[in-house]
């Protein structure tokens, strides 16, 4: 499992704490290998930037990803990591795979943007 | 101040570490994001000299880790981000924290090089990947390439048989680079066809993938192949991007060393293991390499001492 210095997500309890205190959740869902390390790497950076946003991970192969499996947005995906935006506990958006800075910010951006 | 900061902890990382820390010299290993390296992805590993059974990637790296502990090595999670010199000092940077150090050994390994196909980026995660182990099971009864002639490639292709239906490798040379063990495994699983000599010129899909355009090396003839995923695993790049202004590195990205030992452009500061081998990529080279580093890093502080 690959180390991180987000906070990980590692039950359904940990999962309902997160987006019941937090309006703007990142989940991140992998955890495995290099497809997952540079996600991994951007989100330490932007945690930084983005304070209004909760971002949090968890490895794939535990049963609470369960709840990141059964996003239907996720039906279709065929790489890791699931990275699932949640705005006021809804899914606003869900990419798979590597994604770069700018993919990933955009997103930030688009559904979580502060007024 | 610390005596050695060891920056990756894979085979090369962690032999450096079992060796500096019986040399009372206490290393502190910085993990980066994938401890264990590159291996960790490995399903088995059987040709590391030793083990009478195979094993899995991270079951040996979790050996070594043990080990190097058991002499007194430190861990810290955590990548690198800039390294300074003063004077004879290393201030190393680790996330928002700085360390001192009297030397530095630079085993920060390699990482997946991509195709570098317009519409590869498009199709990630929606059938191309660089981790078989990763993404294998989403493409249960589904028709895949492999893209490689190496060993990573055999292996890929042969965990990828345990779910899809077929799985084509598609490699350049008529050669493989791979080892005859595992070219002949391939050869012999009935799920495995072979695209020798071709390259992948073209992704094809709207949303997923859907096919590959691959275009014969010798006749310059093109085709479309059918495929639902493609997984790449045409060889690693060195990862010493932070290090470029701190020590030489060649036109490839490894870093250049000093024949016979692992001495780097800046006193004080060793490469070993992947960051500096273009040539045979193996994890027990790799720990050998370590220990090299790990005798050159004593020498250098009983002389600065």
């Amino acid at each position: 499992m690959l180390v991180t210095n987000l906070k990980h997500l590692e039950s359904e309890e940990d999962i309902s704490n997160v987006l019941r205190n937090n309006e703007n959740v990142l989940i991140s869902c992998g955890r495995m290998g290099p497809m997952c390390i540079p996600v991994y790497l951007i989100m330490e950076e932007l945690e930084n930037k983005y304070k209004h946003v909760a971002f949090r991970d968890m490895d794939f192969d535990i049963p609470a990803s369960d709840f990141i499996k059964k996003v239907p947005e996720c039906a279709t995906f065929m790489g890791l990591p699931f990275n699932v935006y949640f705005k006021k506990g809804n899914v606003v958006a869900a990419t798979s795979s590597i994604q770069s800075k700018k993919q990933i910010t955009e997103i930030l951006d688009r559904e979580f943007a502060e007024y | 101040m610390e005596n050695v900061i060891i920056a990756g902890s894979g085979p090369a990382g962690l032999t450096a570490a079992i060796y500096t820390a019986r040399a009372m010299l206490a290393p502190l290993v910085i993990e980066g994001h994938a401890p264990g390296g590159q291996l960790i992805v490995s399903q088995e590993v059987e040709n590391f000299p030793g083990l009478t059974e195979a094993i899995s990637g991270m079951d040996l790296m979790d050996r070594f880790k043990k080990q190097a502990e058991r002499f007194g090595t430190r861990f810290k999670m955590g990548t690198i981000n800039h390294v300074r010199k003063r004077g004879d000092v290393f201030e190393v940077n680790i996330d928002s924290e700085m360390i001192k150090t009297k030397t530095l050994i630079i085993a920060t390994g390699a990482e997946a090089r991509r195709l570098r196909i317009p519409t590869e980026v498009k199709f990630y995660g929606k059938g191309i990947s660089a981790c078989a182990t990763c993404d294998g099971s989403f493409f249960r009864d589904k028709e895949v390439l492999v893209v490689g002639g190496g060993n990573t490639a055999m292996e890929d292709a042969l965990f990828l048989t345990r779910f899809a239906s077929k799985v084509t490798i598609v490699h350049r040379r008529e050669y493989l680079r791979a080892s005859s063990i595992e070219v002949e495994r391939a050869k012999e699983n009935k799920k495995i066809k072979w695209a020798i000599p071709y390259v992948l010129e073209e992704i094809t899909g709207d949303k997923f993938v859907s096919g590959a355009i691959l275009e014969n090396c010798q006749t310059g003839k093109r085709h479309e192949i059918k495929c639902d995923g493609i997984f790449v695993a045409i060889g690693h790049e060195p990862k010493t991007h932070i290090f470029k202004d701190l020590v030489n590195i060649d036109e490839n990205g490894f870093i250049k060393i000093e024949t016979g030992s692992t001495r780097t452009s800046t006193p004080g500061i060793f490469a070993c293991g992947d960051v500096c081998d273009p040539v045979y990529k193996q994890a027990v080279v790799a720990a050998g390499h370590g220990c090299m580093a790990a005798f050159d890093v004593e020498r250098y502080i009983e002389r600065i001492n």
